[in-house]
């Protein structure tokens, strides 16, 4: 493999320009015209313009990139995470053009992706999940008898949607009926698909899911867990490896089950299987992802393991590198996203980074896509950066956290780096109790 | 004549009233997706929908108008 285009934009294009270089691979990137003169842009050895800012004519053009890859002569095609990464068309497109595709086969891609098919897998094969239904709910009368079964509150969620969109927590019958609608109609316009479907809600749950990989011999290893229940409007904010939490029996419970579900789809390259764990460390599986993770850091932190490398060496045919009995957790990695957002109300903030100075790097991994002088636009999520902090311990990463954040200097936008002071100062916190309610019940940074 | 505009940038994802609607001071006229979040735009006052300035999936720039009230 010697030449690589990378289908994505921002700090994930720089992460895998990274180790294409470290690895001698030739990158192609592709950015839209919002993205010129990124630092993903500038880093990698070619780069294409390929259309206005919006992502439908952009990152998501599947034709425009395919012909830049045959034009490029490029071996493979890295997709990322989110625009096409789990689209199993574009997958099935990159290899009729002859061309690898860097993740795992199309039909994986296609089952995982349609939540409905996807739980129905899992049950077959043994790995509890969510208590809910087992096919699409048509009528809001089905809905509403479903719910009556698990009881309120429920979640209506939708079977194409993911990323924290296309679900509803409903905690009434009445709210039951009026979201199931517009949750159909939502659906329809972001997946294509008005399918829903009802589960029971978890209550005081943490989100911790295992990062597994899977070659073409059919071994599957994990790599460790990583919690990422701090979360809000049900994006991840904050993800740790190990969990603070889990006990060591039902950690190896979860590093098992998700083997488990790997091996139910004969899974091949880099793949996530997020849980649902309730306050007595029940877990259900919640759902596959397909695609390398944006808090892959954290596992490579803890287990010194290039995820990237081994994306690309699976891709390419080899067997995995190490074997279970080989892979070791050493020390605590925390990531922190740096969104472009205020840090009460959540609400986005796009503008011109004047001023980005980091804090004390000693242990800090920064994961940037924006520097100093850059243009956060509306067009895309609002992430600037990871940090991610690596120490001995938890309460070592705590300290280098508090101290980096206390650091950082940042104008121009608003971001949420207040909050992830108030977040270290809190006492829950840094006793590792919290829950993906954490930050809707706390008032941080509303004391004022 | 009276109008409402975008409060930030952002591209068009649901109409919530159509011309001729008497709508209120307070009321959701529609959602503005920015930075992969969705971003409800209130009406800062009551009146009859003249007019509609834009359609699902057009991008608009802070201060851009959204639609006239009468």
């Amino acid at each position: 493999m010697q030449k690589i285009l990378i289908a994505n934009r921002g700090e994930i294009a720089l992460r895998i320009i990274k180790t294409c270089k470290a690895l001698g691979i030739e990158t192609v990137a592709i950015y839209s015209e919002a993205d010129e003169g990124m630092p993903f842009v500038i880093e990698a050895d070619q780069a294409f313009l390929i259309g206005p800012p919006p992502v439908n004519q952009s990152y998501l053009n599947v034709e425009k990139i395919i012909q830049i890859a045959l034009a490029e002569k490029v071996d493979a095609i890295h997709p990322g995470y989110g625009f096409l990464s789990e689209n199993a068309d574009f997958a099935r497109k990159i290899h009729a053009a002859g061309i690898i595709f860097i993740g795992p086969n199309p039909d994986t891609i296609e089952k995982m992706g349609d939540k409905i098919i996807s739980r129905q897998t899992m049950e077959k094969a043994g790995v509890p999940i969510v208590p809910g239904s087992h096919s699409g709910v048509v009528t809001v009368e089905a809905a509403l008898a479903l719910a009556e079964t698990y009881g309120y509150p429920i979640m209506l969620k939708a079977s194409g949607g993911g990323g924290g969109i296309g679900m509803v927590r409903c905690e009434t019958e009445q709210a039951l009926k009026s979201a199931f609608t517009s949750t159909k109609s939502r659906a329809k316009a972001y997946f294509g698909s008005d399918e829903v479907f009802v589960e029971k809600c978890i209550e005081g749950s943490r989100h911790i899911e295992v990062q597994i990989f899977g070659d073409d011999k059919g071994q599957i290893v994990s790599l460790f867990e990583r919690d990422c229940s701090i979360q809000r409007r049900h994006q991840k904010v904050i993800e740790e490896s190990p969990s603070p939490s889990l006990s060591m029996k039902t950690r190896e419970k979860m590093l098992e089950t998700a083997i488990k579900a790997g091996e139910a789809v004969g899974y091949k390259n880099a793949g996530t299987v997020e849980f649902i764990v309730d306050a007595d460390e029940n877990f259900y599986f919640l759902e596959m992802n397909t695609r390398l993770q944006v808090e892959h850091p954290v596992t490579e932190q803890i287990t010194g393991i290039d995820l990237v490398e081994w994306q690309i060496g699976i891709a390419k045919g080899k067997e995995l590198p190490l074997k279970q009995s080989e892979i070791k957790s050493v020390g605590h990695a925390m990531e922190f996203r740096l969104y472009a957002e205020d840090p009460v109300t959540f609400m986005p903030s796009p503008g011109t980074i004047s001023q980005l100075k980091w804090g004390n790097p000693d242990g800090v991994r920064i994961d940037y896509g924006y520097v100093e002088g850059s243009k956060v636009t509306p067009f895309y999520d609002p992430m600037i950066a990871k940090c991610i902090i690596t120490g001995e311990n938890r309460e070592e990463t705590l300290q280098k956290a508090a101290q980096f954040f206390e650091e950082l200097e940042i104008s121009g936008i608003k971001t949420n780096a207040p909050l992830f002071v108030e977040i270290l100062d809190d006492q829950d916190f840094s006793k590792g109790q919290y829950t993906t309610d954490f930050l809707k019940n706390k008032s941080l940074m509303k004391k004022q | 004549m009276k109008e409402i505009v975008a409060n930030m940038a952002g591209t068009v994802l649901n109409v919530l009233v159509a011309k001729g609607d008497e709508i209120t001071a307070g009321q959701e006229v529609l959602v503005l997706e920015s930075m992969k979040m969705e971003i409800p735009i209130e009406s800062n006052q009551g009146g009859k929908v003249a007019e509609l300035k834009v359609n699902i999936g057009d991008f608009v720039n802070e201060g851009d108008s959204l639609l006239v009230l009468e």
